[in-house]
């Protein structure tokens, strides 16, 4: 619906990333960025049948200094508390107190961590207790810690980043599984082109390597069982299904006239952003997917490549391929970022920005995250980001050579 | 666009044309209305669950939907979608739907233990455990469980419904989220996205496990022999936020888009403010500033920059830290004219909202503004002499009001304020 009109270009000038294969925008394209199909790291054995994209090996004192804060918050708050601060130095703004105070902070959020610990115990003792109501209330005052709540509220990713980073201009948390991520981006985007911000801190963390959170998804059969390959070879070999990714990535957004005033070197310029929600039937998507890219102006411009969020998920992954085929032919490359990270749900669609954004920065689009992608060639100048979420809503960005 | 249409900074005048409200008290305006001004207080023994042996007895729990489960995902969307329906029917949208987005400030929704158990009965003989629950999921797909816990899953419901435009936006920025949403409406509006906004906030997140946690930080109420006598913003004795549940809904609309379709304009939304700290997950800047900055942004937005208000709806949750805090703000901006700007906390009657408090007490301010009357901060009999304001103890006030400011400060930092009107000036 909101459209984003142009009115101000909005520039990336900072990167932060992790996922399975390590930290930061460099290390990335390093990894990512080459000639060879690039392999993911995946943990195949903790949470079978299901398949995750697991941490890499972290310091979180490289980016969250204190001792303190890092014991008041779990692994989802920090990695983005981490990812957030790579941003900020990327975009050489780290620790700038006149920036950062006046900096809009707008966060993709899920639901924080639980003690799983805690929890088994609870349900051992509730199996054969006649008031399992009375049980909780026994042991949830021992059994929780204060610390763990704080861990749990959606936005004290948010509070974090403001307390380790100092980033106060304002503070903006959204949820909503992938939503989450293509409305924080879709936000900032929004208020920096139409002048009611001129410098924003967006981005999403998601830590898959917790039991709670695949239940979540296994209630309504979205996890792909014994098979962590690449989407298309999951769809055509398997049902299909969502293999989670522990991934993060915030992005530095800005004015371009205030990029280029403190003499900032932009990755990519956001030049559109659009979503929507609606039934999930064919008749109904197509032509909802389809203004969807019609009002990121996308539609009316040669696009090199794009970058997709697929879940995995068989019905609505298949049709955004044929959707994607039909409107920019075959040939086009799509590569699966979900391949790589895994589905790291509100960090899906900041990291797909991410990786987009640098690829126009170095001139080159991906090798083929499998062997059914296309191939691709020459130096790109659009990029097309899309989100499909698993269940509901659909969301794309044009991302440009500024 | 005439400039009858446009405020002080050109933009467009941002009017409201529809409410609802339901909380502790009652379910719709003129319910909650009457017992506000009648000095009601809806908070009461909790009744949802046992509570014995634990610290807080007591909720302004929401005991009347009628709903599939006792949840806080199915409450909160019952509540909702009352709110939002009463909002919409008296701005006058029908069946055609709503002609914008939805911003829904939304609760802390997840699996809860009852889902839990019953994915446990599904696999009695398995080990206990996320493993034991996860065979129970594969075996059986529970795919209204799953939307009841996905965090979208209320506004993707509300959206459905009122069949509003694009994405529907949840947000949180813990107990400010109810400002937040009509700050997002509000944005979208000035940004020229929209004509009309629809901003929803809801609440029921009274759980065993809910309570506890807030228990657990040390920040709740345990004053349980008297439970509305609990909530005593401002007094000496106050001791902590009584948890609560409710929902609000607004419809905001230009001037120019509600005059043309000649709907009913409730009162205008003036102004923003928002500031964040960054000084403790849960307590704010002994020094204030954020939100002093917050509150002197909202003023300055709505025109009224060094000018006192009419009325201030007060964040005022009778903690200790928080009602020092909000006084010293509040002096800090208005000086010495704050002594006589009536102040007064819905909180002392229906608690803390939490999520949906921020719209809840928009539609109070709206009310005040609208029938010339102040509703009370209930239970203060013992002030707190460092907190010399007028609270408009007990009984509510006669008096005309034509401009509110109302604060809205989030655990974690998140501080909205925002300014109401009665007429477009």
């Amino acid at each position: 619906m909101s459209m984003t009109k142009n009115n101000r270009e909005v520039w990336i000038t900072g990167i932060g990333l992790v996922s399975c294969f390590g930290e930061g925008a460099a290390h990335h394209w390093q990894v990512l960025g080459g000639d060879s199909t690039p392999i993911p790291i995946q943990e195949k054995e903790l949470y079978a049948p299901y398949t995750v994209h697991p941490l890499p090996e972290m310091d979180w004192s490289k980016q969250i200094p204190r001792r303190g804060d890092q014991r008041q918050m779990e692994n989802w708050q920090r990695l983005g508390t981490y990812t957030a601060g790579l941003a900020l130095d990327d975009a050489g703004v780290k620790e700038n107190d006149e920036m950062v105070s006046a900096m809009d902070l707008v966060v993709a959020a899920g639901g924080g961590e639980r003690d799983i610990d805690s929890d088994r115990q609870i349900l051992g003792e509730a199996i054969n207790h006649k008031d399992r109501d009375k049980l909780l209330i026994e042991r949830l005052p021992n059994d929780l810690r204060p610390t763990l709540f704080l861990a749990q509220l959606s936005n004290l990713l948010a509070g974090n980043i403001s307390i380790v980073h100092k980033v106060t201009g304002s503070s903006r948390t959204y949820m909503g599984e992938e939503n989450a991520g293509v409305t924080a981006i879709e936000n900032a985007v929004a208020r920096i082109s139409a002048g009611q911000s001129t410098q924003a801190l967006v981005g999403g963390a998601y830590n898959a390597e917790r039991p709670d959170l695949l239940l979540i998804q296994e209630l309504g059969h979205y996890l792909s069982q014994n098979s962590g390959e690449a989407i298309i070879k999951r769809l055509k070999q398997t049902q299909g299904g969502i293999v989670p990714g522990t991934a993060s990535a915030f992005l530095v957004i800005e004015d371009a006239d205030f990029a280029r005033k403190r003499g900032a070197e932009p990755y990519a310029k956001i030049s559109g952003v659009a979503s929507d929600l609606g039934k999930r039937d064919p008749q109904k998507t197509i032509p909802r997917v389809a203004s969807i890219l019609e009002k990121t102006g996308a539609d009316k411009k040669t696009i090199d490549g794009i970058i997709s969020c697929a879940s995995g998920v068989k019905d609505i992954s298949e049709l955004e391929m044929v959707f994607l085929a039909e409107k920019f032919g075959p040939q086009i490359p799509i590569r699966f970022l979900t391949s790589m990270f895994g589905n790291s749900i509100e960090g899906n669609f900041p990291s797909s920005i991410a990786l987009a954004a640098m690829a126009l920065k170095n001139n080159k689009f991906y090798p083929q995250f499998e062997q059914a992608e296309q191939p691709a060639s020459g130096e790109p100048s659009s990029i097309l980001v899309t989100s499909f979420g698993h269940r509901f809503g659909e969301g794309m960005a044009l991302v440009e050579k500024t | 666009m005439s400039s009858k249409y446009l405020d002080h900074k050109g933009r467009p005048v941002i009017v409201v044309t529809g409410m609802g409200t339901l909380t502790s008290l009652g379910r719709g305006k003129k319910d909650n209305w009457d017992a506000v001004i009648a000095g009601k207080s809806g908070v009461k023994e909790i009744t949802r669950f046992p509570t014995d042996g634990l610290n807080t007895r007591i909720a302004g729990t929401v005991d009347f939907m009628d709903t599939e489960e006792i949840s806080a995902p199915e409450i909160s969307y019952a509540m909702a979608e009352a709110t939002a329906e009463e909002a919409l029917a008296e701005a006058g949208f029908g069946s055609e739907g709503f002609p914008g987005p939805l911003y829904f400030a939304a609760p802390p929704v997840e699996m809860e233990w009852q889902h839990r158990f019953t994915l446990m009965d599904e696999n009695k003989d398995a080990e206990p455990g996320y493993k034991q629950l996860l065979e129970a999921a594969r075996a059986k797909r529970h795919i209204h469980m799953h939307l009841l816990v996905q965090i979208g899953g209320i506004a993707y419901r509300l959206a459905e419904k009122f069949d509003t435009k694009g994405l529907p936006i949840s947000l949180s920025t813990a107990c400010a989220s109810g400002a937040t949403s009509i700050q997002q409406g509000m944005e979208a509006i000035r940004r020229g996205d929209t004509e009309a906004a629809l901003c929803v906030a809801s609440d029921g997140s009274v759980t065993s496990e809910g309570l506890i946690r807030f228990s657990l930080l040390s920040a709740l109420n345990t004053q349980n022999e008297e439970p509305q006598k609990a909530s005593k913003p401002f007094s000496k004795d106050r001791s902590g936020f009584v948890m609560s549940e409710g929902s609000a809904a607004l419809v905001l609309e230009t001037l120019e888009h509600a005059t043309n379709r000649g709907a009913k304009i409730q009162g205008v939304i003036r102004g923003v403010g928002e500031k964040a700290d960054k000084f403790h997950r849960t307590r704010s800047s002994p020094d204030g500033i954020p939100v002093i900055t917050a509150i002197s942004r909202a003023l300055d937005d709505a025109g009224l920059a060094g000018k006192p208000v009419d009325y201030i709806n007060a964040h005022g949750t009778s903690t200790p830290e928080n009602d020092r805090m909000e006084y010293n703000s509040l002096h800090s901006v208005f000086g010495d004219d704050i002594s006589s700007i009536p102040i007064s906390s819905n909180k002392s009657m229906i608690g803390h909202t939490l999520t949906a408090a921020g719209a809840v007490e928009a539609v109070f301010s709206f009310m005040t503004m609208q029938n010339g009357k102040i509703p009370p901060t209930i239970n203060y009999d013992n002030p707190d002499p460092d907190i010399p304001l007028d609270v408009v103890p007990h009984v509510s006030r006669d008096a005309q009001v034509n401009t509110v400011l109302s604060n809205s400060f989030g655990f974690g930092g998140q501080n909205a304020c925002l300014v109401f009107g009665s007429d477009v000036v």
